[in-house]
């Protein structure tokens, strides 16, 4: 089997369309995943015991089980319990959920990257707890957790192929159809990688820039 | 509830008291029974060896830890406690929030806000805390900087600066909410030994300019001695000697104090 360029060319269409559902569904997936991680983070966070040991539980469930699985348990058992949701919605909120909890150990990591001491400033100059989260912590905070939030963007963004075998009209699930439809396999797979291959890298690059951007607007690098 | 310790002091009481003050982290005891009184416009140095609950001193008075028995009181008001019916219970964060600014403290290790400027560092308590305008707040901080020698360097983060630099922006930072009573923890021990006559300079004219109320913990026996009104010697959580400097370096009763005048002097 040979390349054919007309081949590409003509499935090109189809592809970047495709591309365009693997994007929204990497967008959708992280934008869910950093606010639920931030929500999970703040539960296991809380002194009450009663809210805080289930959150810690569920978090150390959802990690140590592969996200396939979670996918096919949401999409395909859920139904037999009367949940029934749209692959997509499915596909979203499992890969959602999936990364919060990545996220939410991300997030706790640069909280406690904070120096106690810092704690201790605000307390000395009487800044209120909210006040010296929002002035002085999170600020602190966020170029430690950056590049775990970053990793996980194109985390997210490599494992949306996993939504094909669910049916979401993703790159993946495109190259399927093409290879069913044509039996041509080499010009859709080639292009799913190389797709992939062209957003991940400069994503990574430009989240390397940012990071480094971050650190000197807060004055944290010497020159 | 505690009714041993009065709800108000009277008229003409120190600017700090305290009484019967213990703190405990587990089984150790870090304070007894501390009796402790600081005047108005007083500078008393505090000296002991390791352990003997120095620091501890400071984080209580500045409510960093919680006391376990006793009472804080500041400006005649309880600190630590807050009336209740007849007697005194512990206080609440808010009650809290209302008195902390009274008292500042400078740290060891600086603990500027490092994704701040030095201006920022001193302007952002002043309106968050005090509610002044920016215009003021910056006014107040600029004054201050000069005062510490570094209104040339507002501009620049702490990373920036040299530890010496560092520690006196944080002395202008603590100073920009104008407390009655400054603690200084070691502030010059993290410090290269070139860099720790600057802050040493600016604790004097604090002291003999604008006669602030302070408390230093300090292993600098020569300072201590040249500025001091008193000299408390600490000793597993207890003041085992104080008295003026004279009295103190001079001519010691106590035998820990003679002992650890001894080893520190031998040392230098
Ligand atoms: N958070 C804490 N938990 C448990 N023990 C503590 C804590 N903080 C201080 N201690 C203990 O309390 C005692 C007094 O500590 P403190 O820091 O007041 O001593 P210090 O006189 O300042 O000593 P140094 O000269 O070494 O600074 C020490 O034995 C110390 O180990
Ligand atoms: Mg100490």
């Amino acid at each position: 089997m040979e390349w054919r360029w007309e081949f590409a060319w003509e499935i090109l269409p189809r592809m970047l369309w495709a591309t365009g559902n693997t994007l929204l569904a990497a967008g959708v997936g992280y934008t869910i995943a950093v606010v639920l991680g931030l929500l999970l983070m703040l539960g296991q966070r809380t002194p009450y015991r009663l809210i805080n040991m289930p959150v810690r539980e569920l978090v150390e469930f959802v990690r140590s089980t592969p996200l396939l699985v979670q996918l096919f348990f949401v999409f395909f058992v859920a139904p037999q319990f009367g949940i029934k949701l749209s692959a997509w919605t499915a596909g979203m909120l499992t890969i959602g959920l999936h990364f919060g909890t990545y996220l939410s150990e991300v997030y706790r990591g640069a909280l406690e990257g904070v120096p106690k001491s810092q704690w201790e400033a605000c307390r000395a100059l009487n800044f209120t707890t909210g006040y010296t989260y929002r002035r002085v912590i999170l600020p602190q905070a966020f170029p430690i957790a950056l590049p775990g939030m970053g990793n996980y963007l194109v985390g997210i963004f490599k494992d949306t192929p996993l939504l094909a075998t669910i049916g979401v009209a993703e790159l993946m699930h495109t190259a399927n159809a093409l290879g069913a439809e044509t039996y041509r396999y080499l010009e859709p797979y080639t292009m799913v990688g190389f797709i992939f291959l062209i957003i991940s890298l400069p994503t990574a690059l430009g989240l390397r820039r940012l990071e480094a951007a971050v650190a000197r607007a807060q004055g944290n690098t010497r020159h | 509830m505690d009714t041993t310790h009065p709800q108000v002091l009277p008229e003409g009481s120190p600017l700090v008291r305290f009484s019967g003050v213990t703190k405990c982290y587990g089984p150790l005891t870090v304070l007894d029974k501390l009796d402790l009184d600081i005047a108005q416009n007083e500078m008393v140095s505090i000296i002991g060896p390791s352990g003997s609950g120095k620091t501890t001193v400071l984080r209580v008075l500045m409510t960093l830890e919680k006391i376990n028995d006793g009472v804080i009181y500041v400006d005649g008001e309880p600190l630590t406690h807050m009336p209740k019916a007849g007697g005194l219970t512990f206080a609440t964060e808010k009650y809290l929030h209302e008195r902390r600014s009274k008292i500042g403290m400078v740290f060891q290790q600086f603990n500027l806000f490092p994704h701040m400027t030095a201006l920022q560092n001193c302007v952002e308590a002043p309106m968050q805390v005090l509610g002044l305008s920016r215009e003021d707040a910056e006014e107040r901080a600029l004054n201050l900087l000069e005062l510490v020698g570094m209104g040339d360097k507002k501009d620049q983060h702490p990373t920036r600066l040299s530890g010496g630099q560092q520690q006196r922006v944080a002395i202008a930072r603590a100073l920009a909410m104008r407390p009655k009573v400054m603690l200084l923890d070691e502030v010059t021990s993290a410090l290269d030994p070139e860099v720790i006559g600057e802050v040493l300079n600016v604790i004097r004219s604090l002291n003999s300019e604008h006669n602030l109320t302070m408390i230093m913990v300090t292993h600098q026996m020569g300072f201590a001695r040249e500025i001091s009104d008193r000299v408390c010697f600490f000793y597993e959580g207890k003041i085992a000697e104080q008295g003026s400097p004279e009295q103190l370096f001079g001519d010691p009763q106590n035998e820990r104090t003679k002992q650890f005048l001894h080893a520190v002097l031998d040392a230098n």
